[in-house]
Formats: C-alpha cells, structure tokens, sequence
C-alpha cells in the first residue's frame, strides 16, 4: 500500500543550537552543533521559499536562542513576505528594548517566551544564568506592551511542579494571552536528567488539578495547553501528529528531520537541505518513509484500533527506551517493553541527583 | 465578555490572528499563536468581512440579503459563532 504524503503543515527553523542558558531538560542533541557549521542567511531564505511553496503555514523560529544570530529580523520578514505566520521560541535574555523594536518591524507574529520556574532562585540554577529572571520579566513587558500575542512556556520538573497556580497567575498579570504547561519531554538532554527532573505521579495529579481549576477561572483570558509527561499514561502521544505528516524540523546546520531527537535514530542517512530540496527530502528520503503511515507498524500497532490516532506513539522514545525505534512506543500498555516504564518510575530516586547541564562538549566552540 | 456583544459591536481579529487562504489546500484558515483552526464555509463566509470596520449588525445584513435568509435566524446564528470565536481569542469587540 501506498501511503499518502501530506504537505507539512509547520516548520521548526533551528537556527543555532548556541544559547546563553543551559537547562538540563533542552531538547537539543546532546551534540551540540558549532556556530561554523550553521546555515548562513541565504541558505534559510532558501529553505523558506521552498517551505511556503510546499504548503508549510507557521514556522517557529528556535534554537538554542534563535536571537544568537543577528540575521534573525532579515528572517522574519522574508517569512512575513511569503505569509507565513511568523513565530519566535525564545528564553528572552536577549529580547530588550534595543533588539525587539526590529522584530516588530519585520512583522513577527507570535512571541512564546519560555521561564524555568516562577521562583527567581530555582530559575536561576535550571538556567544557569544570573539575573536572567529580570531579563525575562522585562521581554515579557515589552512584548505585553507593544500588544503582540504572548505565550509564556514553563517547564514543569519534580522541582517546580507544586508552583503550577503561582505561574498562571503571574502569566496572567504579564500581559500573555496562552501559557503552556508543559512537563519536560524525556529526550536529549531531559533523557539525560530523567532522575533529576520526573515528578512523582502525586505531583503529576497536582499539576493537572491546578490547570483545571485555572482554566475555568481565566476562561476567555488564558487559554493554557497542558502537556504531561507520558510516562505516566497509558497509551503514547501521537508524536509530531504521526512521522513525516504535518511537522518539518530544521537543524542549525540544514538536516531535515521528522522531530528535533530524529538524529538519534540509526543506520539511516540525515538528508540536509545544502544538497536535496526539501520538498523531494519530505517525500522521498528514508527518513521520511522509513515510519510514514501504518506500513511500517510492529505488532501490537498493526492490527490496533487507534494505529491512526496515535501512530504508535514516539519513534525516538521507542529506541530510547526498548532499544528499537520500529518497536511501539513502550508508554503503550499494549507494548511488549511497557514494563521498562514501570521500572523507571518505581526506581526514581528519593532526592534527586544533581543536573548534567546543557553544554557544548569542548568550550572552544561554544564561543561567539 | 461576549455578553457585551450587540449589532453595533465593531468585531476585529485579534492581534496576531488572521484569515488566510491556504492555496496549496484550497480552503481558508484562521492562523493564530502556534495553531491553525479550519473554519467551516459559513464561519469563513463571516470572517471574510470581519475587517475592523463592519459592525456585527453590518456584517449579519450583507449575508442575509446574500443567502436570501432571515436576518434574524442568521443574526443568532453569527452572534453564538463570534462569541465562540472571542472566548478562543480569535475576535475581539
């Protein structure tokens, strides 16, 4: 059977994987890339072009911290141009009154701007960056004040999770229109801290209890998207709404990817945009095909009433976690190894151990 | 909010929230932070004259005498669809 190939619905533009915090929970690689090795202006105008013209309608501009590269303003309104709705992921500390006149005047659509805690101390060690706080705080206000659409995005962790209602109510009071809530994802870095940061399935419920309540309380004002940590579910998350369907991911040096931990998947070759198009990349390249649709499905997936809701969960996490990333994802509790779960969580450590931070593995590249 | 919400209610979009033709799939969407809703034809039908200028009152007249209806059917019929649209944060008044 053939599969059908949509177009892709979003793009995810890493532009650098360099950022100024160094959260243990970061969803780059553990490799980080060099500055030497990132695609210069021209090659992401490029990748915009073909982007819109494939059908692609957001692109996120990411990192690392996207603000890292002075080309970003250029970037922005050549995606405005081609009507992209134009949004940027950022941690702030760069984003102050001399820089975000320029986003503006680009025509930046969206702003979400992420925070490691409510709590100035505890966001300060998560980010490993002195006075951040403040910084971010400010960009918010600018932001807030210019009257673009802000969306604050907290990362929740077994240390911050029992602060859930105090960040609702100071996103509220900061001008954002969206707040995510968002439980650390266990790849990269976060699989690298998984002991560190997991919370306990008590500090889960509290979670969830606290953005019930806010969302009947700031109905209208707030919209809050909740994300849990899947290890405590039942059956997997449709990752990237299914592999190579809606979601194009590109890494600061031009590999095309499925999801930002595709490049953990073995025996495949990474296609990258300095050498194919990005349109015969999303249909041809193995990467691609190698899980698009059903065809590809293990057992329990295959014959499963939901192969189509949840696409059998997470190809990264399946190799993470049960050594095969063709296997269903073992969050499932149809899946063969779904007792690895189990074991994670019944062996989580009573006090956590200290974080492995994010960092480039030799200082000399993280320069610049 | 949506309480406030009379014939002579000026409706816009949100900052950061339009209308767009989607040419590669044919149809309309409204783009919004980090989402994309497909409105269905009579939402789109609305939302193309939603332009910051209109009133609601202006806007339910030039679809009733166009689908030859009754403004007051589709007069209720608009003012639920914006009140919904401005709980999601896509139109405000």
């Amino acid at each position: 059977m053939t599969e059908t190939i949509l177009s892709p619905m979003s793009l995810l533009a890493e532009l650098t994987h360099r950022c100024p915090l160094q959260c243990p929970y970061c969803s780059n690689p553990l490799a980080l890339e060099p500055r030497k090795n990132e695609l210069s202006t021209a090659e992401w105008i490029s990748v915009l072009d073909q982007a819109a013209e494939m059908g692609v309608l957001q692109v996120h501009f990411s990192g690392g911290e996207p603000m890292s590269r002075p080309d970003l303003p250029a970037l922005i309104r050549h995606a405005v141009g081609l009507g992209l709705y134009t949004n940027l992921i950022t941690s702030g500390v760069l984003l102050n009154e001399k820089t975000f006149p320029a986003l503006v005047e680009a025509g930046l659509d969206h702003v979400q701007l992420s925070f490691q805690d409510i709590d100035t101390a505890n966001a300060e060690h998560v980010g490993g960056m002195k006075g951040a706080q403040a910084r971010k705080i400010e960009a918010a206000r600018l932001v807030a004040a210019d009257g673009m659409p802000l969306t604050l995005n907290f990362v929740i962790y077994r240390e911050n999770a029992e602060r859930v209602p105090q960040m609702l109510e100071a996103a509220l009071q900061m001008g954002a229109r969206r707040v995510e809530i968002a439980h650390t994802q266990y790849y990269g870095w976060g699989l690298a801290n998984r002991e560190a940061l997991m919370p306990t399935a008590a500090q889960l419920e509290q979670t969830t209890e606290a953005v019930e309540a806010a969302r009947k309380k700031y109905e209208g004002r707030l919209t809050i998207d909740y994300v849990t940590p899947d290890y405590y579910a039942d059956r997997p998350k449709p990752c990237m709404g299914g592999w190579g369907r809606r979601f194009i991911n590109i890494s600061p040096s031009g590999r095309v990817l499925p999801c930002h931990a595709a490049e953990t998947i073995p025996n495949v070759a990474f296609p990258d945009v300095r050498h194919d198009t990005l349109d015969h990349i999303w249909r041809e390249a193995p990467l691609f095909t190698m899980f698009r649709g059903t065809d590809w499905m293990p057992q329990p997936c295959r014959s499963c009433d939901q192969r189509e809701k949840d696409w059998g969960g997470c190809r990264c996490q399946a190799l993470a976690l049960a050594g095969d990333a063709a296997a269903t994802d073992p969050v499932c509790s149809r899946a063969p190894d779904h007792e690895r779960i189990k074991a994670v969580l019944d062996t989580l450590p009573a006090e956590p151990p200290p974080f492995r931070y994010r960092r480039y593995a030799r200082a000399t590249d993280e320069v610049g | 909010m949506s309480a406030d919400l009379t014939d002579d209610s000026v409706i816009r979009f949100a900052r950061g929230v339009r209308l767009q033709h989607d040419r590669v799939r044919e149809r309309w969407i409204i783009q919004a932070p980090e989402r994309a809703f497909i409105p269905d034809p009579i939402a789109a039908e609305v939302l193309r004259l939603v332009d910051g200028t209109r009133t609601l009152g202006q806007i339910i007249a030039d679809l009733a005498s166009r689908f030859a209806a009754p403004v007051d059917v589709i007069g209720r019929d608009v003012h639920v669809m914006v009140s919904d649209l401005m709980t999601r944060q896509v139109l405000v008044a």
